[in-house]
């Protein structure tokens, strides 16, 4: 019994050494992988092109990263219930032409524009989780439903027109500030990384993140353990949806328009970068932070491989070859531990 | 027997379309003893266990818990008086760890920053996780192990566990070992015995006669939707028993028990 008691405080002590809490920080063993393959990336480029390590280029990457980077974010949360969202481009476009359209066409006070463009994306969120909850349909059938709604809707409601000049607050994220030397860093991206903070302690310091994985591992017991399990993801949806509306706002930040063909492939990268970073798409697995790894990762091999003048197209061929080796190592993770 | 019965359940009904599955059930169980539930498939004795458990509603009867009539709409309503479940397929979250499923959906919260969010208390949640475990002397090293990551016996073990942290008045164990080898099934017979020891009454619903006549004080035979007898280990052999639940008739019975 002593001798037991003292292996555990050793165990204590281990767990709390300076080495596991950065690991912790990193997001434990389950995103080694995917902050491996980053620094490997990182690592080629900056001896394939002396330009990529400078500051106004990682900068760049960041920038470059934030619509997807932040959409990502949302679709953690739903990936991680075991579900999965295909319509969260297009509802970030849906939010863009409701904010822009608004504050430039119908002279709406730009604060009450970006209130409205946020609930409209909640609102959809709240369309998917009902639809997902009431009727029990998949998740995949129902986003790819509101997916097609969202974009007849951001057609018809800018008439396909790219909305111009909204103001100087709806484009407030896209603004700078020095970080030293020559490299500067919007607003954008501290949104986005703050976001990330923020829905990583939600997931790991919270019920409502702990109650998240639960479901997605499993749902039957979640419901048997007392947990309202449709109420949940509703606001899994519903939270994913403010995510999409913030997400707009970085756009129109970035971009200075409201682009009503925006987001159209952003549903498929943010799976990506879901993927990349290690989450299970069976849901109740991974970690925030590797979804920012995953998303660092595409931005990165994109930016590196502009660099050393090879063909984006090849970008793409790496990324599908990426998204393979990671589920491919989710399977293979999942089928040993119910071995 | 003297004392009165800490849940007691009367003229249980419950249909399914043309199905009737339980046809006027009597139920009671006693402080601190092992009643089993034994039936053939199709008897009605897991409709009863969810009727108890508050999964299902039955449509006529009424149950009492200490003498006063309740109505569990949910499973939680019966959680909350008190009443724990351990189900056949091992419920809990696989890929949380074990304090995590301790206190699944009865998470402990401390302030958080700001004081605006309640963050998670993990370390007592662990601490007393630890305390439920030891309790009932189940092995596991780590609070934090993954419940994936154990042996299907040191799964039913926490299982069992949080059930008899949770359970202030009765556990109910549906097929506990139904999924297990023979040197984990006899691990979870000792542990339900400890359960019991500490006070705890348990409604053990299994089909494994041997274990059913080590354990139970009293045995509950379900027949065709109701209780067609309760006998103890003592008074009844394991073949009398089997022929009251596949329906022997009263002369074939007799034979039986004048053959011993």
């Amino acid at each position: 019994m002593a001798a037991t008691e003292m292996m555990n405080s050793v165990q204590v002590v281990s767990a709390r050494s300076p080495a596991r809490r950065a690991l912790g920080l990193l997001g434990g063993r389950a995103t080694l992988g995917p902050f491996a393959a980053l620094l490997l990336a990182v690592a080629f480029f900056s001896f394939e092109s002396n330009l990529f390590l400078r500051g106004p280029n990682l900068s760049l990457i960041l920038q470059q990263s934030v619509e997807v980077g932040t959409l990502a974010i949302g679709q953690t949360l739903i990936v991680l219930t075991a579900g999965i969202d295909l319509s969260c481009g297009l509802v970030m476009a849906f939010g863009m032409i409701v904010m822009t359209k608004l504050a430039v066409d119908n002279g709406v006070s730009p604060y009450v524009s970006i209130l409205l463009g946020l609930g409209a994306c909640a609102g959809f969120g709240l369309l998917n989780g009902v639809l997902v909850t009431r009727i029990k349909l998949p998740a995949f059938i129902v986003t790819l439903g509101t997916l097609n709604i969202a974009t007849a809707i951001v057609q018809i409601y800018s008439q396909q027109q790219t909305i111009e000049s909204p103001g100087s607050v709806l484009t407030y994220f896209g603004r700078t500030f020095a970080l030293g030397g020559t490299t500067t860093i919007t607003y954008g991206v501290v949104v986005m990384l703050g976001l990330f903070a923020f829905f990583g302690f939600l997931l790991s310091q919270t019920a409502w993140g702990t109650r998240i994985y639960a479901l997605g591992s499993s749902a039957a017991s979640t419901r048997l353990s007392g947990v309202r399990t449709d109420r949940l993801l509703v606001s899994v949806y519903v939270v994913a949806g403010l995510i999409y509306g913030v997400a707009a706002l970085l756009l129109i930040g970035r971009t200075g328009v409201g682009d009503p063909n925006a987001g159209t492939t952003d549903n498929l990268d943010s799976i990506t970068a879901v993927v990349l970073g290690g989450t299970s798409l069976f849901g109740g697995r991974g970690r925030l932070i590797g979804t920012l790894f995953g998303t660092l990762i595409v931005g990165v091999i994109r930016n590196g491989l502009v660099l050393m003048g090879v063909d984006s197209i090849y970008q793409i061929l790496i990324t599908g070859i990426l998204v393979i080796l990671a589920v491919s190592v989710d399977q293979l993770t999942r089928r040993r531990s119910r071995g | 027997m003297s004392t009165e019965p800490i849940l007691q359940a009367s003229g249980l009904v419950k249909r399914y379309g043309p199905v009737t599955a339980l046809n006027g059930v009597d139920f009671d169980l006693y402080p601190g003893e092992i009643l089993a539930v034994i039936g053939d498939n199709g008897a009605g004795k897991s409709t009863l266990i969810k009727v108890l458990a508050g999964a299902v509603q039955p449509d006529e009867g009424e149950i009492r818990l200490d003498g006063e009539v309740v109505h569990f709409n949910s499973p939680l309503a019966a959680r909350r008086l008190g009443i724990e479940t351990v189900y056949q397929d091992l419920a809990m979250a696989p890929t949380l760890d074990i304090a995590a499923n301790l206190f699944l959906g009865r998470e402990l919260r401390r302030r958080g920053p700001l004081g605006a969010l309640r963050m998670l208390d993990k370390p007592a949640m662990r601490r007393r996780a630890s305390e439920a475990l030891s309790e009932l002397q189940i092995g596991v090293q780590s609070m934090k192990v993954a419940v994936e990551d154990l042996s299907g016996g040191q799964r039913q073990g926490v299982a069992v566990a949080r059930a008899a942290a949770w359970g202030r008045r009765v556990v109910i164990m549906d097929e506990p070992t139904a999924a297990l080898g023979v040197k984990e099934t006899a691990q979870v017979v000792e542990l339900i015995k400890r359960v019991r020891d500490r006070g705890l009454p348990v409604i053990l619903i299994s089909h494994d006669m041997p274990h059913v006549f080590e354990l139970a004080d009293r045995i509950q035979i379900m027949r065709l939707g109701r209780r067609a007898a309760v006998v103890t280990p003592k008074t009844h052999s394991m073949p009398e028993v089997v022929a009251i639940m596949t329906g022997a008739t009263q002369a074939e019975l007799e034979a039986m028990i004048h053959r011993d």
